[in-house]
This record gives structure tokens, sequence and C-alpha cells, in this order.
């Protein structure tokens, strides 16, 4: 990269991006969650998934749960500014690989075959605990949960027994043990 | 039973609740019912701008100047749009505004119905917050809060869209509740432990500087008094940015000037070569920091601010302290007095070789022209108005380019509150509806737009404004007949291809200023200037002065793209060696 000869400075440093799970507590009222999403593609960062729903029925708290990649710096500034906004409670920011927190997905599979091939389906999903919640004669809706990866691999392999149709969740997150993030 | 109101009543009585003088604003369909109120409420002042961009901007200068929320109010789609550039402008330099807009009513939102546009939606990113009120029992409320989001904090605008029916509908009144509560979001931060560390950072260090930005004027008078004593108690050099000029007096020998990409040599050098930088109320903006790799490479920096996510944003710091400038600095001055009395005199000596070298840097006299008695230099033209105009406790705005930079580095501000200028955003158009607003808040004080032609004729609507209301503003525009600053990077940058920068078919102010009905001077030569300045100052009516100036003059010093503070062009000879190619054309 040439020298930087601009008044508008930018760095030669190629910062690291990492992926990060970031867990917003907001009062669910109407256009809470552009508020929350403007702040990432206003910096031109892309949502890689999206949870959200009401988890207080009396005190009408949403928890928004968003996966994203990012510099430390610009993923520490999208955190400030999250908490700046009036209607945010509480954020929190886990990185991926972060042990001592559980990250869960859900997703629904049609498959559409021979019966060799839905009982090849079901048995392919074996590992994530399969629910069969709708069948027919020529094809099965099957929901599984689990890490994002591993529904990427299912969604790949489905396909030799007459995958049709995906339809996934974006991550939800939740602390292990007895703690709760304050 | 208590009483009902009507929604546009409400609105009202919020603002009476508030301590709202005056607001400014332009009618339309959906404010109407609002407008048919306002009559009833004597106590607030409407001011009828002529478009409200310039609505925007009047609240802006009226907010700026007299350290209370300025009120806006507009009609739905158009009127909403419009107030747009002002909003940003806001948010930009952190200027607490309230704006009122008007909305189709609830059950044609979403139907392309006239005059509707998605006014919180547009307006999301350009303000702290935004309400659209469905529900007339949550109006008053919102309201009130509105003014407390604005007002705390880092200020701010921010716009409630109130529809048509709900304006009509009825209900009880409301007062605004007496705690201050966001989400539990308090503004100080800080602790002893770290006001500890600052004293003791002061302390050890020998090449010091206070680097002070708009954070000071916001956090009010009181803060720029607290500022003062701590510069004189501590014997520090001192420097500002673009909107920090006031916060301490222009021509005390403590202070450096402003700093950044038109900031003088030595407030630039030493933030350079210093080594402990105490950042009060600024935010490491880019046209501050120039080159970010090589910015003051061995210095420890302290930031004081307000506003978590401004720590850490542009510039790594080595100690933040979170909270309003006027609570840190006066926990500052307690700890210094009593652990540290005799500051002054036991620094006076670690200091003095720093000092020696600002003075040798001062000697280069960066903000040196060359004069002529021919033509009008724009420098000289400030100057002068600068001599005339100092005894007066005037207020200043300006529009944006080679003349507001010229009128930050010679015109010397002494008290707080007295520069509207904008920065963040560089809204051209932005100081005559500013200075409409200064004016409406001080009515009997001197108020002068340093213009550009190119910049005023953005608003130049707003003259009317004044007229109308007899606001006796001068509008100070050193005419060159380009766009200056536009001009100045063509010829830095792309060979002198001064590519639609000059503008042709200028009106002739003077007539404008007539067929405004207000009084146009114009100023041709040096020799003439002074008394021509003085004849404007002796108007008791809106004034146009076309001040003819050099047509090519360029502003310096100037840190060159790409360059480090320690880096600058002087003058016309320096240029020379400097010239900037290559790929920094693209990205200055």
């Amino acid at each position: 990269m040439p020298k930087s000869k601009s008044a508008y400075s930018f760095s030669n440093k190629k910062e690291k991006l990492d992926t990060h799970i970031i867990v917003v507590w907001v009062d669910n009222e109407a256009g809470v969650l552009a508020r929350v999403v403007g702040l990432f593609s206003g910096r031109g960062y892309n949502i890689e998934s999206l949870a959200v729903a009401q988890v207080d029925e009396k005190l009408k708290i949403s928890r928004i749960t968003i996966v994203t990649t990012g510099t430390p710096q610009v993923v520490n500034q999208i955190k400030l500014q999250l908490r700046k906004l009036v209607p945010v409670h509480k954020v929190a920011d886990f990185k991926r690989e972060d042990k001592a927190v559980i990250f869960k997905e859900m997703a629904l599979f049609k498959i559409v075959g021979s019966n060799n091939k839905l009982e090849g389906a079901m048995k392919a999903c074996k590992k994530y605990n399969p629910i069969l919640l709708d069948k027919t004669k020529k094809s099965n809706v099957i929901q599984i949960t689990a890490l994002r990866r591993e529904i990427d691999k299912m969604s790949n392999d489905l396909k030799k027994f007459g995958l049709v149709s995906v339809s996934r969740t974006g991550a939800v997150a939740m602390t292990r043990g007895a703690d709760i993030f304050k | 039973m208590s009483k009902l109101y009507s929604g546009a009543e409400i609105v009202f009585k919020c603002m009476e609740d508030q301590n709202v003088d005056h607001i400014f604003g332009y009618p339309g369909g959906a404010v109407l019912p609002i407008y048919d109120e306002l009559q009833n409420f004597k106590s607030i002042k409407h001011i009828l701008v002529r478009h409200e961009q310039g609505a925007g901007h009047a609240a802006e200068g009226y907010a700026r100047s007299s350290g209370k929320p300025g009120v806006i109010l507009v009609t739905s789609g158009p009127g909403a749009t419009n107030v747009v550039t002002a909003l940003t402008d806001a948010y930009m330099d952190s200027i607490p505004l309230v704006c009122i807009s008007g909305q189709v009513p609830t059950h044609l939102i979403g139907t392309d119905a006239f005059q509707e546009c998605d006014t919180t939606g547009i307006t999301r990113p350009c303000t702290k917050h935004n309400w659209l009120v469905k529900d007339i029992n949550d109006l008053a409320e919102t309201i009130h809060k509105a003014f407390e989001v604005a007002t705390t904090g880092r200020p701010g605008p921010v716009l409630v869209d109130i529809p048509k029916d709900i304006q009509f509908q009825k209900t009880k009144y409301k007062k605004p509740k007496k705690e201050k509560k966001l989400n539990g979001k308090s503004h100080n931060h800080f602790n002893q432990n770290s006001i500890d560390e600052l004293i003791d950072l002061m302390s050890k260090s020998s090449k010091p500087i206070f680097y002070t930005g708009g954070g000071v004027i916001n956090s009010g008078p009181k803060a720029s008094e607290l500022l003062r004593e701590l510069v004189y108690a501590t014997g520090f050099p001192i420097t500002s940015t673009l909107q920090g000029l006031g916060s301490f007096p222009g021509d005390d020998n403590q202070f450096l000037g402003m700093l950044g990409m038109h900031g003088t040599y030595e407030a630039n050098n030493a933030m350079h070569d210093c080594d402990l930088m105490i950042n009060i109320g600024a935010r490491f903006d880019d046209r501050i920091t120039g080159k970010i790799d090589e910015f003051s490479p061995k210095s420890k920096k302290v930031h004081i601010d307000i506003d978590p996510s401004s720590i850490n944003k542009n510039v790594k710091v080595d100690l933040a302290i979170v909270g309003d400038v006027k609570t840190v600095l006066s926990s500052t001055l307690k700890s210094l007095k009593q652990k540290k009395s005799k500051f002054l005199k036991s620094n006076k000596q670690k200091t003095s070789k720093w000092w020696e070298k600002i003075q040798k840097w001062r000697s280069v006299r960066s903000l040196d022209y060359i004069g002529s008695e021919e033509t009008i230099k724009p420098q000289y033209a400030i100057e002068r108005l600068y001599e005339l105009t100092k005894d007066k406790d005037s207020y200043i705005t300006t529009e944006v380019g080679q003349h507001q930079m010229w009128a930050a580095q010679h015109y010397k501000f002494n008290k707080p509150n007295r520069w509207m200028t904008s920065g963040g955003l560089g809204t051209m158009g932005y100081g005559l509806p500013a200075a409409v607003g200064v004016q409406v808040a001080h009515p009997k004080k001197l108020v002068i737009d340093i213009a550009g032609e190119a910049s005023v004729l953005m608003t130049i609507q707003e003259m009317s404004t004044a007229v109308q209301y007899k606001l006796p503003i001068k509008i100070f525009i050193l005419n060159n007949q380009y766009m200056g600053m536009v001009r100045q990077w063509q010829e830095l940058l792309h060979d002198k291809n001064y590519s639609e920068s000059y503008t042709a078919a200028l009106p002739d102010f003077v007539k404008l200023a007539e067929a405004y009905n207000c009084v146009g001077i114009r100023a041709k030569s040096p020799e003439e200037l002074d008394d021509k300045i003085i004849e404007m100052l002796n108007t008791d009516k809106p004034v146009i002065f076309d001040c003819m100036v050099d047509k090519v003059e360029n502003c310096f010093p100037m840190i060159p793209s790409g360059k480090p503070h320690n880096q600058m062009i002087l003058g016309p000879k320096d240029q020379e060696n400097k010239r900037i190619t290559g790929k920094g054309k693209s990205l200055v």
C-alpha cells in the first residue's frame, strides 16, 4: 500500500476480524430494531444472523441477539453506541469461541422423496435430536437445534435425501452456570 | 376532574413548562392545529423562517449562544425533510434541538398520503432519539422526555412526530417528572483515582498541552471559568479546536491558537511534540489529528469526555475520564489545591524549556500574510472587523469555507457561546440563519455572520426573516467570486483545474439588500474598509456587507494531505516544495 497522502487518516494495519455475538436488551417499542440494526448498516457491517423476541411481557423487554464480524475497534464502538440508545438497557458481547456461553440455532428442513430417503434424512440428523414435525407419504419436516456450522453441514448433507427447503433462526445465546449477565 | 386539552394545546403546555420562549418554524397542512393554538400562548414567540433548513440553523444559533435548547416546528413531508440538514449538523456538533414535526393523520400513515414521509425513519440516524406519537396519552410525557434527552449528557437533536389527528384529540395534561433518569444512565463515571492519576501525570510532565473542544462550551459558562483557573494554576499551554474557541481567552499568552488543518504552527507542533496531552471535551476529529499513525507519537494522552463512545474511537488514550467537563475540572482543581498547592511554582522550571520551544514556533508567525494596498486581503478584513468590534461583546457566526477558517484564525474570542460555526458537518448556508437565531436570543447584541458569497446564497432567503423581526444582523461577505476552499484545493491538488468553482452571474449584493428592504454596503479597497465597517456597525438594521476581497488568496497555514502535525505548509513560498501528488488527491 502506498504511503497515505490523505488528510483523512487511514490505517495501513490490517486488523483482524472477529465474530461477535452481541446481545441487547431493549424496550419493545416501534423502531427499536431499526435503531439497533442501523448502527451496523451505517458502518457498512453485515449482520450474519439476528434473533429477536420479547422476553418479559410485563416490562416489555425484548432480547436481540446479533451475530456479526468486525475489527475490535469497530465492535467496541458499536457496543458503546448501542449503550447510548434511549431504549437500550444493557449490552453483552461474546466471542463465538467463548466456552462459557451456549449458542444455539434452530432449523427446519423439508424433505421430499421416497420412504428410503425420508428415513435416511432422519438418520442423518440423529446426532442433533431431530423432531419430526410433519409427515406425509412423500414428505417430512424435521426440526433440529445445533450450532451454526452444524446446521450448515446438515443443509449440505441432506441435499442427497431430497431437501427442498430450509428455514433457520439466528443464533440465541445464554451464559453457562448460575450467573446471569448484568 | 382536571381539564382536557387538545394535542395541539399540550404541545404548548409542554413548551411553557420547559421554559421555551422562542420557536422557529414554518406552517403547513399537518401542523395547522398547532399553529391554531399559538395565539393562546403569549409567552411563546414564533419566528417565521423562509425555509425549514433556516429554522433548524436558527434554532442551532439560538441554542449555542444561549445554552438553552432550540425549538423547531415544521410540517410533514417536505417540512421535515428540509430540516434534516440542520438536524444532522446539530448531531455532529452536539447542539440541543427539539424538533416538533406534523405528520399525516394516523389512519393515513403508510398510504403515500399527500405530504407524507417516514419522518422518524429519515431522521433516525441524525437524532439522538425520535418518537412517533400514536396515542394522545403519551404526548406530554414524550415531549418532556424529548427535552430531557436533547439537553442531558452529550447534547443533540431530537424529533417528535405528531400525526394531525393526535393534535385534535383531547386528554389530561401531565407535568414533567422531576427525576432525572435515563435508563439509569448517569453521566459521570469517574472516581478520585482517575483525578489523582491525572494530577500525577501533570506534575511529571515537562512538555504538557491542553487540547480543548466544544465540550467545554456545552458544559456551560462555569466550565470555561474552571478551565481558565486550571490553565492559569498549571501554567501549561492550551490550544483549542474550532468549536472550543472562546472557552479560553484568544488573546492570552498561554493560548497557542486553534489547532488542526488550518491551525497555527505553534499549536500543531506543540501537539506533535508534547509528552502529555490533556483532551478536554474534544473528539480527535480527523481535521485535528492529520495523519493518525503519526499523531503526537510521544505523548501520554488523557481524554475527558461526557460520551463514553468518544473514548478510543479514533485515538487510543492512556487515561479516560468519562464525565461532564465542569464536574471533572472542579474535582481536578480541588485535588490540585489540596495536594499541590504550589504547582505553578514547582512546575515553572520544568516547563520552561517547553515554553522556549513554543516561543520559537511562535516566532514563525504562521498567520502572517502578504498585505496589499490595492486589494482587500480577506485576512485583513477579518482583522479590521475584529479591531473595530472587540469592545462590543459581539457574537460571530460563519458559513463554511476559507472565510470560516480566516475568521477562526484572526478573530479572537474571549468568552464562550460567542462563536457559532458548522464544524462537524461543514454546512454551507449555516451562518445567516444561525445569526437570526443568535439575534433572537440576544436582541441588543452585535451579531455578525462572517460569510462567503457562495455559502450565503444557499440560505439568503432568511434575510427576509431578519427584516420581518427587525433583527439587525450583519452579513459580512468576503466576496472572492469563488468557492474559495474548493478553488484552493483545486489549486493544490488538481493542477489548477478550477472545475465549476467560479460563480458567474453573482447577484449585486447591495441591490439584493435593498430588495430585502435592508441595507447594502460595499467595500472595494483597503483604504475605505474601516469607514465602511463603521458605517455597518452604526446601522440599526440588517446589513449585507459586500467586501470585495482578493480572488485568489489561499488559507494558510495548512496541514497538507496525509501529513502529520509537524509538516505544515506555511505560505505561498513554502508550498512549492511540498506539492500534493498521486494518491493523496483522491483522499483529501
